[in-house]
């Protein structure tokens, strides 16, 4: 699993790098991380897609999973590459190369005023569950999905459960203060 | 053993996912958007429309005899809660849509308030068929995150545990899948013969399911006396008993036709639709965490990984038939090389004291009483960590914030994938195939539905 961070600058692409912000190693034009001896990218919501297609071109022939993160109760997060700004939003995705034995994680920041991405399904029709649940838990949309709708919750029910700002529910107690049989 | 089914050599060098894509076949079929996939992208409020007054049924072209099937939640042959969607052409399925959600308990949520060594009691209850995996994946995140070894000993249990649980998965599978087609003695057979295991699982770990025996840092207890002889009697009771199985179905006639060339699937339509385990394995597509990417201590056990040729039914029965088989190889291995020493770390941030140093220092009690009611801080950052479960990737994405419960947890769950494959492999089939495909698949709906 342990993967060598590997600075790997297309040649191509050198010149048309224009953000000074991005100061550390890069990889398919995105910040790169190690964390825990994995490779973890960090593209703009406008990166997106061509990231992933760079990554389809690369040989990542799977995508594994597709999940999202409510950051909101975690304010000043450490993790992030310098030249990435903390969003209250996080989509992850993970993706395997079969042949190089590789394996590879995306984590893009989805600001809460306009909580979209685009879908991968084109690219990875696999996601099509993944990218419903990750709407249907947390809010985050996929901007061309075949079917935005949920997924585990009720067609009808209002809100993302697995927003922090929705609170663990709870069954009621009767008797809540009556003595208890031990 | 069949004609149908080769096990792949288990050498490092054979790496038929690096040959050319050729002969991977086309993905085109699952690339379709619109009305000609074979998904059937229809919300509940736009069937009721459809379906109209039910007093009233709507009078449409005459020549139109396509109508929507409702199978299941509660149906005998979707496992559980699955609900299917059909769009019906006679008896021909046309396009389809699992409607999944009904088992649906917030477990990720729930697992936001439970502390990192309650984790697994809440894992363990999502695929309930293969517990132990689950637990697995979560101890591993973890320890990723701590940045703790466990002790060998601890982790040859773990494996021989998993192993284990994989052959009474797979047994189950076996009695499933004799059912829904109509084989009611190997459902008894399928039961008896994991009950076997079941019963090994409670000597060691106090429960027949839901064990919550992998922890973080180790496991909860070591292997009680006389664990050997307990798994020898496993390892001489089960494999005739696979052989019984061949005779009852492998090689029978009518069950071969109820499954062969059934829910077909080519690599690259696996592959696209992100299909792991016996699914992925049965298009003949040689894939296996534990062969390919080796977690715990596969590297140093011998075994094969057991591909199909053709990608139907058929063939993912007879690699589940064949993996218990290679599965109760790495047990009998393991039996060889199960090391001594402690079941769990010695890390004192994340193990209790034991029991008699809690009588004799004030410290150790106040340590334990910390590490059950508080628990312990796990440092800040993300990871995520892998396992071959019986139905394929199993992932654990972990996110701490640094306090001592997750601020998320994601499961990745085999059977929840692979649900996207049901429409595809039944398109154009006639509904009585669905029941073979459905089960072929194979999917646990407590991971489904989470």
């Amino acid at each position: 699993m342990s993967e060598e961070p590997v600075v790997e600058e297309p040649a191509a692409e050198e010149p048309v790098v224009e953000e000074p912000a991005v100061v550390g190693p890069t990889r398919y034009g995105v910040p790169v991380v190690v964390a825990t001896g994995q490779t973890v990218l960090h593209p703009e919501v406008d990166q997106w897609l061509e990231t992933v297609r760079a990554l389809q071109a690369d040989g990542f022939c799977m995508a594994i999973d597709v999940t999202a993160v409510d950051y909101s109760a975690h304010p000043g997060r450490i993790d992030l590459p310098e030249g990435v700004s903390p969003e209250r939003f996080e989509v992850v995705a993970s993706f395997i190369d079969h042949a190089g034995g590789r394996r590879v994680r995306l984590r893009v920041q989805v600001p809460e005023a306009d909580p979209v991405v685009p879908s991968l399904f084109d690219l990875f029709p696999g996601t099509e569950a993944m990218e419903r649940e990750a709407w249907d838990l947390v809010g985050v949309a996929f901007d061309g999905h075949p079917d935005h709708t949920r997924i585990l919750m009720p067609e009808d029910w209002e809100g993302h459960p697995l927003r922090r700002d929705v609170a663990i529910g709870r069954i009621p107690v009767q008797f809540k203060d009556a003595p208890a049989v031990r | 053993m069949t004609d149908v089914t080769t096990p792949a050599v288990d050498e490092a060098t054979d790496k038929s996912a690096g040959e050319s894509a050729a002969h991977l076949g086309s993905a085109e079929r699952v690339l379709r958007r619109d009305d000609s996939s074979a998904v059937l992208r229809l919300s509940e409020a736009e069937a009721a429309v459809l379906a109209g007054d039910p007093d009233d049924p709507p009078t449409g072209d005459a020549g139109d005899q396509r109508m929507i099937l409702n199978m299941g939640p509660s149906h005998p042959s979707t496992h559980g809660v699955l609900r299917l969607m059909l769009e019906m052409e006679g008896e021909t399925v046309l396009r389809s849509k699992p409607v999944i959600g009904y088992l649906h308990t917030g477990m990720e949520k729930t697992a936001e308030d439970l502390t990192y060594l309650q984790g697994p009691t809440n894992v363990t209850r999502m695929d309930y068929a293969a517990p132990l995996f689950s637990e697995l994946a979560f101890s591993l995140a973890v320890e990723q995150l701590l940045g703790i070894d466990v002790p060998p000993r601890a982790t040859w249990i773990r494996m021989l545990m998993c192993e284990l649980n994989r052959v009474a998965s797979h047994l189950l599978f076996q009695a499933t899948n004799g059912m829904d087609l109509g084989a009611v003695s190997m459902m008894i057979y399928g039961w008896r013969e994991r009950e076997e295991v079941l019963r090994f699982f409670e000597k060691v770990t106090g429960l027949r399911m839901n064990h919550n025996y992998i922890r973080p840092g180790g496991v909860a207890a070591d292997l009680p006396d006389g664990w050997r002889d307990d798994v020898r009697r496993l390892l001489e009771l089960i494999p005739p008993r696979l052989d019984e199985y061949d005779d009852l179905l492998t090689g029978q006639p009518i069950f071969r036709e109820r499954l062969q060339g059934v829910g077909v699937m080519t690599p690259a339509e696996a592959l696209a639709l992100s299909a792991t385990g016996p699914i992925l394995r049965s298009t003949g597509y040689a894939w296996d965490l534990r062969r390919d990417q080796p977690y715990l201590a596969y590297h140093e056990v011998e075994f094969d990984v057991i591909v199909g040729t053709h990608g139907d039914s058929f063939d993912r029965f007879a690699i589940r038939l064949n993996e218990i088989r290679e599965s109760l190889r790495i047990v009998e291995q393991i039996l060889d090389l199960m090391p001594n020493g402690d079941f769990r770390t010695q890390d004192k941030k994340v193990t209790p004291p034991p029991r008699a140093r809690i009588d004799e220092s004030m410290e150790a009690l106040i340590h334990h009483f910390k590490i059950f009611t508080e628990g312990f801080h796990v440092p800040e950052g993300e990871t995520y960590a892998a396992v071959e479960s019986p139905r394929g990737e199993l992932g654990c994405y972990l996110v701490s914030d640094g306090g001592p419960k997750p601020y998320r947890m994601h499961i990745r769950g085999p059977s929840f994938v692979n649900l996207q494959t049901l429409p595809h492999l039944m398109e154009g089939g006639l509904i009585a195939d669905g029941v073979a495909v459905v089960s072929s698949v194979d999917p646990i709906m407590g991971e489904v539905d989470r």
